[in-house]
């Protein structure tokens, strides 16, 4: 027996020897994430809302703590002598120096058995193309018929019909009242997809089951019931459970529904969206009858245009235009040659004008008369002694003659007047 | 133009729908005589009505198919 050293050559204190450990945990993987199956014991659940509890078996037990905020989506109520499967990581709690499980989730045993058992039927149906998304058909916009393969007595199938009245209240529903869940729901299932298929042939069947637990949602991962479904000839819609749940009898519907009522909406219109859409189908119609007929009569126009052009009345139109247009030109030619006229009249009554003794009076000429009033032109009537009368521009005067000369350049022809 | 002309008040609402539209398909295509236009009209004007009724007007009508035995048809407990 080897005694220890007497000064060894290091000592941790509490504090760093469970920092220590901690960090052990910490650094390992499967602590970090890991799946245990044990029985509840000295379950505790104060007000804080986490809940502490032991899970142990035949020889041995781990404290386990489940937060409130993980607690509050547990599914399953707790309770001592439990058989569960938690998942979760393993920490130290330094505290009091315990190593403990924090829960993230947590299941009755069997759970996990029951979803190995779907993920194996899933990859075969899978396999066996069953799942193929080339299969999917779209359920048809307008059904007429609409089937549900429902629980009678459920809120889902109340649920449902309020919605189909609400919102296409257009079409027959068939209810192919089954049981949800136990044994004997499968095969009332596929019985009732059979018989519809081949008496009523609806338009589409809607598959419809309430929220539950995975037990409850159970007979919708019954391989005979995902068959018949995928084997249907009407398109199948599914609305099992809520949200979250998926079983195998949505993969095989040709469309996959979150809810009961989400699957009424998926098959069928919106009364307010037929209305709408019918309304603007019948304005289209409206117009574009109003718009033929309005082609028709523009037609019409044009052929009774095309007529009075080619009519007699026409031609007798077009003579007594020209018969118009002739008789402006020769009142035009008219009254141009009077203007002429006018024109030629007033030169002369110019020149007239510019002859008048007047004229030449105010330009200092005078007129000499004799006394009998004939007008003095030569030399010769001039007589010494003579009497004249003088006419100027503004009037006459008398005068004698004195004396006369006669420009020796002139003749004497005007002396005779 | 369908070939046979239904009476409308005994079509469906997708029957008396689809007339609609070819109707409407034939006026939008042009070449009908007008007197077929007129025609034409007058019956997508009945579907319209009738189309615009049968949504105003309907009622859901509820039929139970009993699947099979009579063990199938009672009354479950459902735990919803």
């Amino acid at each position: 027996m080897q005694q220890p050293p007497l000064f060894s050559p290091s000592v941790l204190t509490i504090s760093e020897l469970t920092r220590y450990l901690r960090q052990l945990f910490e650094s390992d993987e499967l602590l970090q994430d890991v799946w245990v199956q044990g029985e509840v014991s000295n379950l505790a659940c104060p007000s804080s809302g986490h809940i502490y509890l032991t899970l142990k078996d035949q020889s041995a037990a781990l404290r386990c703590v489940i937060w409130r905020s993980t607690a509050e989506r547990l599914r399953l109520s707790l309770q001592n002598g439990m058989a569960v499967e938690a998942h979760g990581e393993v920490r130290v709690y330094e505290v009091s120096g315990q190593y403990q499980l924090y829960i993230d989730l947590l299941r009755p045993v069997g759970e996990g058995l029951l979803y190995r058992e779907f993920l194996r039927l899933k990859a075969r149906l899978e396999r066996e193309g069953l799942f193929d998304p080339q299969r999917k058909r779209p359920p048809p916009q307008l059904p007429a018929c609409i089937a549900v393969v429902t629980s009678a007595s459920g809120a889902a199938l109340q649920d449902m019909l309020n919605t189909l009245r609400s919102r296409y209240p257009l079409a027959t529903v068939v209810l192919a009242a089954t049981p949800v869940q136990g044994d004997e729901a499968p095969p009332a299932i596929v019985a009732a997809l059979e018989k519809l298929n081949r008496q009523v042939k609806p338009d589409v069947i809607i598959v419809a089951r309430g929220g539950g637990s995975l037990e409850d949602l159970w007979a919708f991962n019954d391989e005979r019931v995902v068959r018949a479904i995928a084997a249907s000839q009407a398109p199948v819609v599914t609305g099992i459970g809520h949200e979250t749940d998926f079983t195998l009898a949505d993969f095989a519907a040709d469309l996959r529904a979150p809810t009961p009522t989400a699957a009424v909406v998926a098959a069928t219109p919106d009364k307010g969206d037929l209305q709408a859409g019918l309304s603007v189908l019948r304005r289209d119609l409206v117009a574009l009858y109003q718009g033929i007929l309005n082609g028709y009569r523009r037609r019409l126009d044009q052929s009774r245009l095309g007529l009075l052009r080619a009519s007699p009345l026409r031609v007798v139109q077009v003579n007594r235009q020209r018969l118009d247009e002739v008789s402006e030109r020769a009142r035009r030619a008219m009254r141009s040659r009077l203007q002429l006229r006018i024109a030629e009249l007033d030169g002369v009554s110019r020149r007239l004008a510019a002859l008048s003794p007047t004229a030449v009076l105010e330009r200092g000429f005078a007129i000499v008369r004799d006394g009998q009033g004939a007008v003095v032109r030569s030399v010769a009537q001039a007589l010494p002694g003579l009497d004249l009368c003088v006419t100027v521009a503004d009037g006459n005067f008398d005068a004698v003659v004195k004396d006369n000369v006669k420009r020796p350049d002139a003749g004497d022809d005007t002396m005779d007047v | 133009m369908p070939k046979t002309t239904h009476a409308i008040e005994k079509m469906s609402y997708e029957q008396a729908l689809a007339e609609l539209e070819e109707i409407v398909a034939a006026l939008e295509g042009g070449e009908t005589s007008l007197e077929n236009a007129i025609k034409l009209y007058e019956r997508g004007q009945a579907l319209g009505r009738h189309c615009a009724d049968l949504l105003n007007q309907a009622e859901l009508r509820l039929q139970e198919l009993s699947v099979t035995s009579a063990a199938l048809s009672t009354v479950e407990d459902e735990s919803p």
